[in-house]
């Protein structure tokens, strides 16, 4: 047993750290310290900047553009990153369309889409989902009927993360119903200017239209966006989902939430005295402390045995679920912490607007939405109960 | 022991529920909310027409109700329907302007809100905790999160004569018509959809007609009012809450099964209805002994208000959860409920808040 990271690891720590340091310009920092709403803009820029530097894409072969680092560094960037309050890369072209691509895709697809998403030309996003499949994935009913060297989509997709913005769509599709569920879907990717793409989105509790409603109305796509073969589509997301799972436990934001929550607790007084000293309050920020300490640990265990090649199985879900759990708790001592000046709901502010005057401390404005919306983080990319049910199997084995 | 409402309350139960379910929808209160109005006055209305601002107030002040048992019915329907037209203003000011007969009629007609400002932004959730003054019949400071501030006619304002920021002593209370010279209003939105203020006085004259009887005491007992509403409306919002949670649970399939039938979902949902009972008794336990003696009055305003502060997250998260996607959505009810039971949290003190102060309590 040995904590400390190889003078590599901690060259490469540092590395990083004084790139960010140069430069994610303090903007982008300053509204990812505070909370509020990135632009599509922002994503942009943040994805030029690391593209320039060859680091956009952790996980892709140097020969697509990527940095092909290995597990534990992945994971040391993700930490930094978080640290220094840079905004998240939009993951679902990045890591979860391309290594599908590299794997199942043809060269002639990885040539025509890996280099748009490195350059900011295609903003991708990901249809899987449908109202009437969301934990039952392979439930999916969206028809992709095959005429001539086309497809014809009809169908609906749902929970469309920033799909307003999206050129490109990578969908799960029906091609053929009579097949057993799983054995009649396939991988296929949808320019959504085709004609018969309806966006609508879908205003969260938390007053964001961050996710959209889209709608397939016969729309033709060319037969040649079909990724790997016709009804093998299922295959591909499983893979997707078993291999590509970095950052699954977000440990770099669980530690960026707890900093801000110490931060906001040491400035804000409870009876007189910071609320860090209220026994009930620091109790509880304590205990998620001790627990992000511990899974952090059992987060580099599973990643280092990931870098020696080990496939994680019930880790990941493991990750998943803990992960979540913590990151929710964090919102809600935030919450806790600015305490009535929760209160106010200020969409000026979280929009960004630099002038848009916040009421009460720091954070107060993103306190009450932030806490809403993480209430995601356990419903999506398999919920946390389908995570649970995936521990057993693969333990339990009944 | 009887648990059961009187026939008058039960009356005014049946009714209240069959006018909101009548008048009362999510859609509309989202349309009213991105609209920035800050309430439906023809709901309200409505309300006052139907007695309901009444029944929080005793014969003596001209009203029919008053007590515990009236202030938790009504408020357990209203958060049932998730009504944010201004009640609580009524049940926070109404024992303070007791004494002003004419106020307190127009309040029961709906003509007039009274608004508290009590809550300083140095103050967190301690009440006693106060910088506003009055000093040669001059009000200066500045109050935050006023509910309803920006509606109301006139204000009880909580301001210290005497003593140092944190003394009980020296605490007075003024009614101040909100349209006086020196007093600035900037309202606002909350998350819930209700409607908030700062309100800023600069040396706004004021003289003994503006003085309301009692000092801390009062407002700790008016207070207490305000917090069994509170808990009572965050139980209603609790009880819708968990409504559409069952009927969802029966009606939602997945895997050719309604999500109902999965035990992981079962167990929870038991759990949530074994904590919504505790909820009920903890706003009964209030509503009983809000006119005991102080200490056993404070002690039930701190368990309650505790207890539906963690059931009713436990409420939210499990709700949304066992919801999916659908539960984070603005357009579905839920949503309302949602942002409503955790906003509650926020007045008047929170789990931990509470949990303090009724430590502190019991060693007394
Ligand atoms: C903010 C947000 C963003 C999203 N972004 C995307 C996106 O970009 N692309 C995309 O394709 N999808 C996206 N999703 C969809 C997400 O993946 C689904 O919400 C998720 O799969 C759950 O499906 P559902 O919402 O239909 O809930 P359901 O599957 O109906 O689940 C309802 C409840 O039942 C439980 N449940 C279901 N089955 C079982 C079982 N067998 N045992 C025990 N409990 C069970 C669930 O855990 C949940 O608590 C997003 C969702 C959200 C909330």
């Amino acid at each position: 047993m040995d904590l400390s990271y190889t003078d590599e690891e901690q060259a490469f720590r540092a590395e990083v750290r004084d790139w960010l340091a140069e430069t994610l310009p303090r903007d982008l920092s300053e509204k990812v310290r505070l909370g509020k709403r990135m632009s599509k803009q922002d994503v942009e820029h943040w994805h030029r900047l690391l593209n320039a530097k060859g680091w956009l894409a952790p996980n892709w072969p140097k020969k697509y553009g990527g940095a092909e680092w290995n597990a534990v560094q992945r994971q040391i960037f993700e930490e930094e990153a978080c640290l220094a309050h840079a905004p998240r890369t939009l993951p679902f072209g990045l890591s979860m369309l391309a290594p599908v691509l590299m794997a199942f895709g043809s060269e002639e697809q990885r040539q025509r889409f890996l280099p748009g998403l490195l350059d900011g030309t295609n903003w991708w996003c990901q249809g899987y989902s449908e109202p009437g499949a969301g934990s039952d994935l392979a439930a999916v009913k969206t028809r992709a009927v095959r005429e001539g060297d086309e497809y014809v989509v009809n169908g609906q997709k749902t929970w469309t993360t920033l799909g307003q913005h999206a050129d490109w769509i990578f969908c799960l599709v029906r091609t053929d119903p009579d097949a057993k569920k799983q054995e009649g879907i396939s991988f296929l990717l949808i320019d959504m200017t085709s004609p018969g793409v309806t966006v609508r989105p879908i205003v969260l509790i938390d007053g964001e239209a961050e996710v959209n409603e889209v709608f397939f109305d016969n729309v033709r796509v060319p037969a040649e966006n079909l990724v790997g073969e016709e009804n093998k589509g299922w295959t591909y997301a499983k893979y997707l989902l078993t291999h590509e799972r970095t950052n699954i436990a977000g440990v770099g934001f669980s530690t960026a939430a707890l900093d801000t929550v110490k931060h906001v607790a040491q400035n804000v007084k409870s009876g007189g005295k910071p609320l860090t000293e209220n026994p009930h309050f620091a109790a509880r920020l304590a205990q998620v402390e001790i627990d992000l300490m511990a899974m952090a640990t059992t987060n580099l265990r599973v990643v280092s045995a990931a870098a020696k090649g080990e496939a994680p199985g019930a880790e990941s879900s493991m990750l998943k679920v803990k992960g979540t759990v913590i990151r929710q708790e964090l919102t809600s001592l935030l919450r806790r912490a600015v305490g009535p000046d929760a209160l106010p709901f200020q969409p000026d502010y979280l929009e960004g607007g630099d002038n848009a005057e916040m009421m009460g401390p720091e954070h107060a404005a993103t306190a009450g939405p932030s806490y809403f919306n993480m209430r995601k983080l356990s419903i999506f990319g398999g919920s946390n109960e389908v995570q649970r049910t995936i521990i057993t199997k693969a333990i339990i084995g009944l | 022991m009887d648990f059961n409402l009187t026939e008058e309350r039960r009356m005014l139960q049946d009714t209240l529920s069959r006018f909101l379910a009548d008048k009362y929808d999510h859609d509309s209160r989202r349309k009213g909310i991105a609209s920035g109005r800050p309430f439906d006055p023809d709901i309200y209305a409505g309300l006052a027409e139907l007695g309901v601002l009444g029944a929080l107030f005793t014969e003596d002040q001209g009203g029919f109700g008053g007590m515990g048992f009236d202030l938790s019915v009504v408020f357990e329907e209203l958060g049932r329907a998730g009504v944010i037209e201004p009640l609580l203003p009524a049940v926070l000011t109404g024992s303070l302007i007791a004494d002003r007969t004419d106020l307190v009629e127009e309040v029961i007609a709906g003509e007039s809100i009274v608004a508290l400002a009590c809550t300083e932004s140095q103050a967190r959730y301690d009440l006693d905790n106060v910088e506003t003054s009055v000093v040669d019949g001059k009000l200066n400071g500045t109050k935050v999160h006023v509910l309803n501030g920006a509606q109301a006619s006139s204000l009880v304002v909580v301001a210290r004569e005497s003593g140092k920021t944190t003394d009980q002593d020296g605490i007075a209370l003024f009614l101040v018509p909100t349209d006086a010279k020196g007093v600035t209003i900037v309202d606002y939105t909350n998350n819930d959809g209700t409607s908030g203020a700062t309100v800023t006085f600069v040396d706004v004259a004021l003289d003994e007609t503006n003085r309301l009887p009692g000092g801390y005491a009062a407002l700790e007992a008016a207070v207490a009012r305000g917090v069994l509403a509170l808990s009572a409306e965050a139980l209603g919002a609790m009880e819708t809450a968990k409504a559409l949670t069952i009927e969802y649970l029966k009606e939602r399939k997945q895997f050719g099964v309604p999500i109902g039938k999965f035990q992981a979902l079962q167990h929870r949902m038991a759990d949530v209805l074994i904590e919504v009972e505790q909820a009920r008794s903890a706003v009964i336990n209030l509503a009983g002994h809000l006119e005991a003696d102080r200490t056993t009055r404070e002690r039930n305003v701190s368990a309650t208000k505790n207890l539906i502060g963690r059931v009713g997250a436990q409420v939210v998260e499990e709700s949304v959860q066992m919801h999916g996607g659908i539960g984070m959505t603005d357009e579905y009810a839920l949503s309302h409920f949602t942002r409503r039971i955790t906003m509650i949290d926020h007045w008047f003190g929170d789990v931990d808040h509470h949990l303090a102060r009724f430590i502190a309590l019991s060693a007394a």
